[in-house]
């Protein structure tokens, strides 16, 4: 019961002013967690889909899903953990490299990781690695030894595997 | 013909069936105003604060279950709307505050009296709209009513730009709601009613516990057919009470904080709790876990997020009380419970409510009493305090909406207001409101609309010159430390009720108590104030101690 445990919620919404103030505001005001957070419109402009990473134990988890359900801008609430589902996330880079073989290596590091070259400057590399929360932790990881200097995530989004409605 | 948008509003209030609109004008607001200067079918009742007109809005939607609408300006008259809206939230009443806004190109600006009014009432409404385009104005409206009336009821704020208000367009006002993301469950899983039915069946100790979803939901005569059919023996909490008659021998009265002692007991006791429109409030249940140790939990409600909140359910049942129940009416038969039902007798018997006559003071229960003797048909309206307690335990209640009160928010100054609302939806009726020293005096300007409407509201005040609630947790908690609540420099009501233009008595003596209340019965042609001055330190009982369990209660203080 209070074991905390790690939800991936989807929430589809009506795609309007003020929705994502709703849902972020039910959180801050009961006092839920949001852990990451992605907001974006679907192939339906009139709907947005936000990817909601969370904790809690099996109550709160409970609580959340019901309160997001009741907001009346909240068209489905889906918990992607409650089934088997793939999920990704961006994070961009920025590495320092002051040497010629710093960078090589570097270089070699972001290929382990399917990692892509954005940008190159004499004194930093931008990369872009993409994955679950493993695979970044561990890119991110072996980065910071060569001094990250700028990091950011895109946050979470996530589907449920085979077909659905 | 183009119309304004505040004409379009209004026209679309009336196509929604509203009466009334209770409000305060200004700036923002102005058109909407306009529009209603020459209106019969919507009545504008000028109310002397915002705070006034949202408890007015909500005391009508109360007393007679169809949508209250308050009215007001921009910025500090759409923030002293909001405790009324925080009120009508926490107890699920239908409400729609409308809002004057800023033009459409100062929002943003920090205007003058531009307030961010969609943020501020965010955590404490429903649902809301802002409005910068009259086109829109008649479809939110029909959104926000249907939205305010169904499901799990509440307040809906529809903030109005003033360049909405004043543009023109076509009126067409959509024949059906339909929102895609908006559907309430209204029946109950049969599957789940079926599994309540045999655990009712089971129990040996099973009690009713009804809340004040039984009476939003117009639940009141199914309730009455699954108590009366089963024999299980029932309490109904503070925002429940008449949705079964205290009166009833099955009736175990008001349970919690200052409940009786045989339903906290039996809560206690009980190995089934079917709570129907109830949401385990903290003030009902003390200390959670020594709630119910050994009751499994059937709970029904319309709003799946109450279930599970408070306490772990094994039936949860979403849906609406009134089809729930006529469902499970259907499953049922008497229980075979004969030694609980005896137990639940002798607690009724042992433990009722009561108090001591203290010298020749007038005792606040004494007043409730022959309030009810006097007025037993009457619709109640009570404020927050010690005295709504007392009028709680000692009126007894037979009917739904015949009992208002702030309930979860417990917002004091609300009962004026709201018996003016009340009054208006029920001409019919009696209005009685039952009001502290401290509560009367945060909203007594409202006295001044009553009286210009002539309302034969019938005011009475148990003043015991103290924030009497405060005063009696600071007596058993804090030392007797009376830090700011001593209400005696307060005036004198009576005087005071003349000065505003209505009848005003002040009582002193018991033997002075019955016949004002039936002075104050003849007096029709607008409001009456009775002071009571009543033993000052009189104390709830029974009590259960915050943080203690039910099992606690403390009965008195000898």
């Amino acid at each position: 019961m209070d074991k905390e445990e790690r939800h991936i919620f989807s929430v589809m919404v009506e795609n309007r002013f003020g929705v994502l103030a709703r849902v972020v505001s039910l959180f801050s005001g009961r006092g839920f967690n949001i852990d990451s957070l992605n907001v974006a419109e679907t192939h339906d402009k009139s709907v947005s889909q936000i990817t909601l990473v969370t904790h809690g134990n099996a109550q709160i988890i409970e609580q959340i899903y019901q309160h997001l359900n009741r907001l009346i801008d909240v068209i489905e609430v889906t918990d992607l953990s409650a089934g088997t589902h793939v999920e990704r996330e961006i994070v961009l880079i920025k590495v320092a490299t002051d040497d010629a073989q710093k960078r090589t290596e570097i270089l070699q590091t972001a290929e382990v990781f399917r990692g892509r070259v954005i940008d190159m400057k004499p004194a930093s590399i931008v990369l872009e690695v993409t994955g679950d929360e493993g695979k970044l932790e561990a890119a991110i990881n072996i980065f910071s030894t060569y001094g990250i200097l700028e990091l950011a995530r895109t946050g979470k989004i996530a589907m449920m595997r085979g077909a659905t409605n | 013909m183009e119309l304004s948008g505040a004409q379009i509003l209004v026209d679309s209030l009336k196509r929604e069936g509203v009466e009334y609109i209770f409000g305060v004008n200004g700036g923002a607001a102005m058109p909407i105003f306009d529009a209603l200067y020459d209106e019969n079918e919507v009545k504008l009742i000028p109310m002397r604060h915002e705070q006034g007109a949202s408890h007015a809005a909500d005391g009508y939607a109360r007393a007679t279950g169809k949508v209250g609408v308050a009215l007001a300006t921009s910025g500090p008259g759409a923030t002293n709307l909001v405790t009324g809206i925080a009120t009508a939230y926490m107890d699920s009443i239908p409400m729609v505050a409308i809002t004057g806004q800023v033009f459409t190109d100062f929002i943003g600006s920090d205007a003058f009296q531009e307030c961010d009014v969609i943020g501020v009432t965010r955590p404490i409404c429903k649902h809301s709209y802002l409005i910068k385009d009259c086109e829109e104005v008649a479809d939110v409206v029909a959104e926000a009513f249907h939205i305010a009336s169904t499901g799990k009821q509440g307040p809906v704020i529809i903030d109005i730009a003033k360049d909405a208000q004043k543009n023109e367009t076509l009126f067409q006002y959509p024949e059906t709601v339909d929102i895609r993301s908006y559907k309430p469950q209204m029946h109950g899983d049969p599957a789940q009613i079926a599994k309540a039915a045999t655990l009712i069946k089971e129990a040996k100790k099973p009690m009713l516990y009804a809340g004040g979803g039984v009476v939003l939901a117009e639940a009141s005569e199914e309730l009455r057919e699954l108590t009366l059919k089963t024999q299980i023996p029932i309490t109904v909490t503070l925002m429940g009470l008449g949705a079964f008659p205290e009166t009833h021998p099955l009736a175990m009265e008001m349970p919690g904080m200052h409940g009786s002692c045989c339903a906290n007991y039996a809560f206690t006791d009980a190995d089934l709790i079917i709570a129907i429109g109830a949401r385990f409030d903290d003030r009902v249940t003390g200390d959670l876990s020594k709630f119910a140790p050994n009751a499994k939990k059937i709970h029904i409600d319309i709003d799946a997020s109450c279930i599970g909140k408070n306490v772990q359910v094994d039936v949860p049942i979403v849906g609406d009380a009134k089809n729930v129940l006529t469902e499970l009416n259907k499953l049922v038969d008497t229980a075979d419970i004969d030694p609980w039902r005896d137990q639940i007798q002798e607690w009724k018997q042992k433990y009722p409510f009561e108090y001591e006559q203290k010298g020749n003071k007038v005792m606040p229960q004494y007043v409730i009493e022959k309030i009810y003797e006097h007025y037993s048909d009457a619709i109640v309206v009570a404020d927050v305090g010690q005295h709504q307690m007392w009028a709680a335990q000692y009126f007894k209640f037979t009917e739904p909406r015949k009992w208002l009160n702030s309930g979860g928010l417990g917002t004091m100054g609300f009962s004026l207001p709201a018996a003016i609302g009340a009054q208006l939806g029920c001409p019919d009726d009696t209005v009685v409101n039952i009001n502290g020293d401290g509560s009367y005096i945060m909203t007594i300007q409202e006295l001044v609309p009553a009286i210009t409407m002539k309302l034969p509201l019938k005011i009475f005040i148990i003043n015991n010159m103290y924030l009497g609630m405060v005063r009696q947790w600071q007596e058993l908690f804090h030392n007797k430390r009376y830090s700011a609540v001593d209400y005696h420099d307060n005036p004198d009501f009576a005087l005071l009720a003349q000065a505003f233009g209505a009848t005003g008595l002040r009582v002193e003596h018991p033997e002075d108590v019955e016949p004002a209340l039936l002075k104050a019965k003849g007096i029709n042609d607008g409001p009456v104030v009775i002071d009571f001055i009543v033993d000052e330190e009189e104390n709830v009982f029974p009590m259960v101690p915050a943080g203690k369990g039910l099992g606690d209660v403390i009965r008195g203080l000898s």
